[in-house]
């Protein structure tokens, strides 16, 4: 079936796009982007005026949790969790049980996701055998069964000469490594960001450093092997410091921030709310308005929500218990629009582009672009609609949310993947 | 006047008034205490329960005192002998203790904020007994209650707190509740036990012991856990003494009469000499004394008549 998707503000930084356009799907496939296309016979007319087309969002760090923890998430669940948020397609993280070490997790995985997903799934693999950082994992094996990129997310890898190992082994097969960059000693088995809340708060630290420094050495391990380096979750203005100087030496590398490092600050932990508990944990004002800068100037290249649910139960305990991680495919998109592109501080173009074209160059995946010939993933976001957080009417398992009750402004209210309208007004279509 | 919040949690979310308003309340308990029959009957009928996380000595005794001397009944919950140790959730037991129709619950826990997912859960109030790093409000109510009867007031006072200033709760209430009263307030420390940006709070910090000391009013030392050597915070203890040991001559650099106080259990020889413990200037023991007095005048009021 054709869908025209009429009047809308398409914004594709792949084109370098920004105008009032039609978009033709036919079958899986975009077939025109123009400034006024006629429905063909029988096409299903979206109606996009005062909305917000662009390509499907990419979101390129998840953790769907299955195999191995589906009390957190399923690859069901997550998915629709996705294409509720407006994301067309996620990469998911190799910390399941069994770990993504194997070829045969990574295939369980894309069939599982073939079987019960709603949107596309790009596992990663893991870059060490059971995530120990020891040995590497049989990144060759990874790559050929669909593996996108290898990373231990999660875990930092704390020896530097398997880290280099990894770098050089996983550019025969072109895959970015993607680095959980943090010093496990320097972290010290902190809880929050270590500075003058931490001291109010009675919370062990984790000082910027223990990002930083882990930040400094994978760059250099970046030079020195020539492999494709990606820094997940960037939060500090140091990290942003040493990528900027990293950048202009020619270093092959590239760096997203999460919507919660660009968005929220560790003044939130003084409510103890175990959903403010992530790693590398929310930051001060400062860090916060240096990232955001990055992001702004293209100096970090995606936005990715680190979408980490996690059970009622396992976060509805003292704050030194609970495990960290907040969900975030279902907030993404309002809480960057609310926060960053309403007060002029991200643009439209720059948010997308860091959702769209750069993850899919990153990961070398389809999609990234509405340019006709490709694949028909959209999304459709309306700026105007404002509506209140409720982590009770999340499709994800995990409501640990901090955002729960605020009022955001800018959701999706359509979301196709190859072709098929998956989300509708913030409702996933099933078959 | 009453206090604002149904819960102690710590001395920053007290204003001066209130504190104020605590100490003066407490006057009339330690009267109390020094009768030949120490029991009122203000609390008769009532239930608190102290639910220790951590093991405690002193806290959980002067709570349980303060509670049975003011008439209430008291049920003592220990980690080692309850169904936490089957795995039961904190949440999960405050809703048990709520439903045996507790009107206080007094918290201890190694973890910072647990107090606060207490209060949250149950509608009865909730006293901190003492939180991971975060605070222990009523050691510092007790520490300025002994300062205020000892020297008169806080205003213009010099108080030094003397050790290891990251991990201590005492030290986080006593900054909170001394800087909110007037008095000026120093801490020393080695660096590597020295919070990230405590300035902020409105203390000066120190590292050197001679120039922290020198005249001030009041000497808070801290307990040193012997622990934290061993995770390379300090060298050894011996050279943790020479460097901040409260001894004689140390004293000597305070203003004459100077007020030493510690919350215990003391490390003899380490943190503090035994000359200055047990020396005139201590108020070690009263210390204790006065922490059932003011624990009575908190249970009063959150529980008592006043409301």
């Amino acid at each position: 079936m054709a869908i025209l998707i009429k009047g809308g503000r398409v914004i594709d930084p792949a084109q370098n796009l920004d105008a009032r356009h039609d978009l033709l799907i036919e079958g899986n496939k975009i077939v025109a982007l123009e400034a006024d296309i006629t429905a063909p016979a029988g096409a299903r007319v979206i109606p996009a005026e005062g909305k917000i087309v662009t390509p499907g969002l990419i979101d390129m760090h998840v953790h769907l949790r299955e195999p191995g923890y589906e009390q957190k998430e399923t690859i069901a669940t997550g998915t629709r969790a996705a294409a509720a948020g407006g994301f067309t397609a996620v990469a998911c993280m190799a910390n399941t049980n069994p770990v993504a070490d194997s070829a045969s997790v990574i295939a369980f995985i894309k069939e599982k996701a073939r079987q019960e997903g709603v949107v596309r799934v790009y596992p990663v693999g893991a870059l060490s055998k059971g995530l120990e950082g020891k040995e590497i994992a049989e990144i060759g094996d990874l790559a050929a069964a669909g593996a996108v990129a290898i990373s231990d997310d999660g875990h930092p890898v704390m020896n530097a000469l398997v880290m280099r190992h990894a770098l050089e082994y996983a550019k025969m097969f072109n895959l970015p490594v993607i680095s959980h960059c943090e010093d496990a000693d320097l972290a010290n088995e902190g809880l929050m960001h270590e500075g003058l809340m931490s001291t109010i708060l009675g919370l062990r630290g984790i000082p910027a450093a223990a990002e930083e420094v882990m930040v400094a050495r994978d760059l250099i391990l970046a030079e020195l092997t020539g492999g494709r380096l990606h820094l997940a979750h960037v939060s500090t203005a140091g990290s942003v410091r040493l990528l900027q100087e990293a950048r202009a030496r020619g270093v092959k590398v590239t760096a997203e921030v999460t919507p919660h490092h660009l968005c929220l600050t560790d003044g939130l932990v003084q409510s103890y709310d175990t959903s403010t508990k992530v790693n590398p944990p929310l930051r001060p004002a400062d860090h916060v308005a240096a990232v955001v800068a990055a992001l702004a100037a293209g100096e970090i290249d995606a936005i990715a929500s680190d979408h980490a649910p996690h059970a009622d139960e396992d976060k509805d305990v003292e704050y030194d218990y609970a495990p960290f991680g907040m969900v975030g495919l279902e907030t993404a998109v309002p809480l960057v629009v609310t926060e960053l592109i309403l007060p002029g501080k991200l643009s439209w173009l720059q948010a997308v582009k860091a959702w769209t074209v750069n993850p899919a160059w990153i990961l070398n995946v389809p999609g990234g672009s509405l340019a006709p010939g490709g694949v028909a993933d959209v999304t459709i976001i309306d700026p105007e609609l404002e509506k209140e957080v409720n982590v009770n009417e999340f499709y994800s398992l995990g409501h640990n949310s901090p955002l729960h009750g605020r009022k955001l402004k800018g959701w999706p209210v359509a979301t196709i993947v190859g072709g098929r309208i998956v989300m509708e007004q913030g409702k996933v279509i099933e078959d | 006047m009453r206090l604002k919040h149904k819960d102690l949690l710590g001395l920053k979310d007290l204003t001066a008034e209130e504190i104020e308003l605590i100490l003066e309340t407490a006057a009339p308990m330690k009267e109390i205490l020094g009768r030949d029959i120490k029991k009122v009957p203000t609390l008769r009928g009532k239930l608190v329960v102290t639910l220790f996380y951590e093991p405690s000595t002193r806290t959980r005794t002067s709570f349980e005192l303060a509670a049975k001397y003011m008439g209430a009944d008291t049920v003592s919950i220990a980690t080692a002998t309850s169904s936490i140790q089957k795995g039961e959730s904190l949440r999960d037991t405050a809703r048990t203790l709520a439903a045996m129709g507790t009107d206080a619950v007094i918290i201890r826990h190694s973890a910072a904020g647990s107090p606060a997912l207490l209060a949250r859960t149950i509608e009865a109030p909730v006293l901190n007994g003492g939180d991971g790093m975060h605070e222990h409000p009523t050691q510092a109510l007790l520490d300025m209650f002994t300062i205020k009867e000892k020297l008169g007031g806080f205003k213009g006072l010099k108080v030094a707190i003397l050790g290891d200033i990251l991990h201590s709760r005492v030290a986080r209430s006593n900054i909170w509740g001394l800087t909110k009263m007037g008095a000026e307030v120093r801490v020393v420390g080695p660096a590597t036990l020295m919070p990230p940006e405590v300035e902020k709070l409105g203390v000066k910090v120190y590292y050197n012991a001679e120039e922290a000391l020198k005249d001030v009013d009041v000497i808070n030392v801290l307990r040193i856990q012997k622990e934290r050597q061993k995770k390379g915070l300090f060298p050894s203890l011996r050279e943790y003494a020479r460097l901040y040991e409260l001894t004689p001559q140390r004293l000597k650099l305070a203003r004459p009469g100077a007020l030493v106080l510690h919350p215990g259990p003391m490390n003899r020889g380490v943190e503090i000499a035994p000359a200055v413990a047990d020396g005139l200037q201590a108020a070690i023991n009263e210390q204790v004394t006065n922490g059932v007095a003011v624990r009575m005048a908190l249970l009063y009021l959150l529980i008592g008549g006043a409301n």
